[in-house]
């Protein structure tokens, strides 16, 4: 690894101070477009300016107050012109330029602690789609270039580029107060935050089988982001619950693929190659969660229910030790929240496990008639599965041939097929 | 990327005095901001080496050697697991450190073994080989 990049080490600077240095841009300015573009413009000052001086000893001071003086100077300029237009008409203003600008330094220098929030919830904003949430808030509060996020998603650079440049728009259209939202509105804007982290973990985490190599980056991210969130509000459990969900699915990030590169189910995964440490950083945030919704006298949020049922897995050291009665019970406390019935359906194959396949029949019997679930191929998968388990073999082969027709994975399909084929 | 910040030890550290209070609350502050930034995963402080043992690996030997070790420099002191993006940003991170020690140290930045470092089948590697390949064609010519 080389280090002798200059450009590399300013950039890593840069991703250091970018957020702190954008939120306070955009709570003076009131303009988080604006206040990125003189965010750039300090990059782009540090990048002429420090491959020759050196690195200064401070270079968060040095970017903020290069962007300071810019924003100033574009205050000052843009006073200039409201006056030549005044100047048309009668009064001649008399407000000192150079005040202003002392006022805006003055309040740059502020540090009102919560600037980070309000860019949190400024790039999560509703009034944004949700992918132009996920590219502002890597962009923001990750960090990343435009070229980076691109090939995360796998979409062409200018169609990142674009997002971002509208996004940014939209909030200045529709006028998005850069501010924490007040008691009322806070818990539908922290859950459209967590959300947009939760999908940027998810785009990261499905595909890492085979052929994605930056989606990796993506979980970091995510994962970082979480962290950064569960430090400006840490009083919210589902945050703490979405950072431990995050943690412990990727702790087991190193088993998912085996040596051909083929992914394995969780049950054949080698634990000990799960990431200890992740493990364990998971496990502690799940406590916090369930802690404080237990405080607050709360049932536990999908989040953290989730991450309890990832932790039944991550606390058994091997498959056969899984606690499946309580897997069970989550699920039932899961289903009960979200009235969704995939995890009904999980929640058939949990207690298929803990009281047999029987049991487990049962549930799935009951979602045979769910519309949500008429082209869901893992349906008829999980009531093959269990059938053969029965030795009811025949219906077994209906099923999985059944799954085999509604899944669009080649690679899945031919799984199924051999296991129809195996049912005799 | 993650890595591992190993602060070395110095002559009062491996004395195992009580470390100077303002450095200790100014680190406090530090790891922080570390925390805040999402970065830190885990840290530790480790006693003097006179409250440590080895064990010397020679054939199918072991012969275990009380602590203290004599090559104070290179002891490890305490440790910081960081996640960032690069090292240059781990770098970043740790220049901004308070000076663990009043005497001159080091601290070391190592990387982690990652996924794909050394047991990356030839198959996963091509398909990593194909994206790599796409992304490139996909990418719109610089000015």
């Amino acid at each position: 690894m080389a280090i002798s990049d200059p450009r590399r080490v300013i950039e890593a600077i840069y991703r250091i101070e970018s957020p702190k240095l954008i939120a306070k841009l955009a709570r003076v300015l009131r303009d988080i477009g604006v206040a990125e573009e003189l965010a750039q413009d300090a990059l782009v000052a540090a990048l002429e300016t420090w491959p020759e001086s050196g690195v200064p000893d401070n270079p968060g001071a040095w970017l903020m107050t290069t962007a300071k003086n810019r924003a100033i100077n574009a205050l000052h300029r843009r006073r200039r012109l409201d006056r030549k237009h005044e100047e048309l008409g009668r009064d001649l203003e008399t407000d000192e330029p150079r005040d202003r600008g002392a006022d805006l330094e003055a309040a740059i220098d502020d540090d009102l602690g919560d600037d980070l929030l309000r860019l949190v919830f400024a790039a999560c904003h509703p009034v944004l789609s949700t992918e132009a949430r996920l590219a502002l808030t890597l962009r923001l509060l990750g960090g990343l270039t435009t070229q980076e996020i691109a090939r995360a998603f796998l979409v062409a650079e200018p169609t990142i580029a674009q997002r971002i440049v509208r996004a940014k728009r939209t909030l200045t259209e529709q006028r998005v107060a850069f501010e924490v939202p007040s008691r009322e509105d806070l818990a539908p804007r922290l859950a459209s935050v967590l959300e947009v982290v939760y999908l940027m973990f998810n785009e990261g985490y499905a595909a890492t089988s085979g052929d994605d190599w930056m989606r990796p980056a993506l979980c970091e991210e995510a994962l970082r982001l979480g962290r950064i969130i569960v430090g400006l509000v840490p009083e919210h459990a589902e945050a703490h619950g979405l950072v431990a969900l995050m943690e412990l699915h990727a702790s087991r990030s190193p088993a998912r693929v085996g040596e051909d590169g083929a992914p394995m189910l969780l049950g054949a995964q080698n634990r000990a190659r799960w990431d200890r440490l992740l493990i364990r950083l998971g496990l502690a945030a799940l406590e916090r969660a369930e802690s404080l919704a237990a405080a607050a006298g709360r049932p536990r949020d999908a989040y953290t229910l989730q991450a309890a049922i990832s932790a039944c897995h991550s606390r058994a050291p091997a498959a056969a030790d899984t606690d499946w009665a309580r897997i069970a019970a989550l699920y039932a406390e899961l289903a009960t929240l979200t009235g969704s019935p995939i995890v009904e359906l999980n929640r058939a194959v949990a207690v298929a496990m803990a009281e047999g396949a029987q049991a487990g029949l049962a549930i799935l019997d009951a979602l045979e008639t769910e519309p949500a679930l008429e082209a869901y191929y893992l349906l008829p998968t999980a009531r093959g599965d269990l059938l053969e388990k029965l030795g009811r073999a025949s219906e077994a082969r209906a099923e999985f041939e059944r799954a085999a027709k509604l899944t669009k994975n080649e690679r899945e399909r031919a799984v199924l097929l051999g296991r129809a084929a195996a049912c005799r | 990327m993650r890595f591992m910040v190993i602060v070395k030890a110095t002559k009062t550290s491996e004395s195992g005095a009580p470390p100077d209070e303002k450095m200790l609350a100014a680190m406090g502050k530090y790891n922080e901001e570390l925390a805040k930034a999402g970065v830190l995963l885990d840290l530790s402080g480790l006693k003097a080496s006179s409250q440590g043992a080895r064990v010397r690996f020679s054939g199918s030997k072991r012969t275990v050697i009380d602590g203290p070790f004599p090559e104070t420099k290179e002891l490890i002191a305490g440790y910081w697991i960081l996640q960032t993006k690069s090292l240059e940003e781990c770098i970043e991170w740790v220049k901004r450190c308070p000076n663990p020690h009043e005497e001159e140290s080091d601290v070391e930045i190592r990387p982690f073994f990652e996924l794909g470092d050394f047991e990356m089948s030839s198959q996963t590697k091509a398909s990593h080989d194909t994206v790599a390949a796409r992304l490139e064609k996909d990418k719109p010519a610089r000015a």
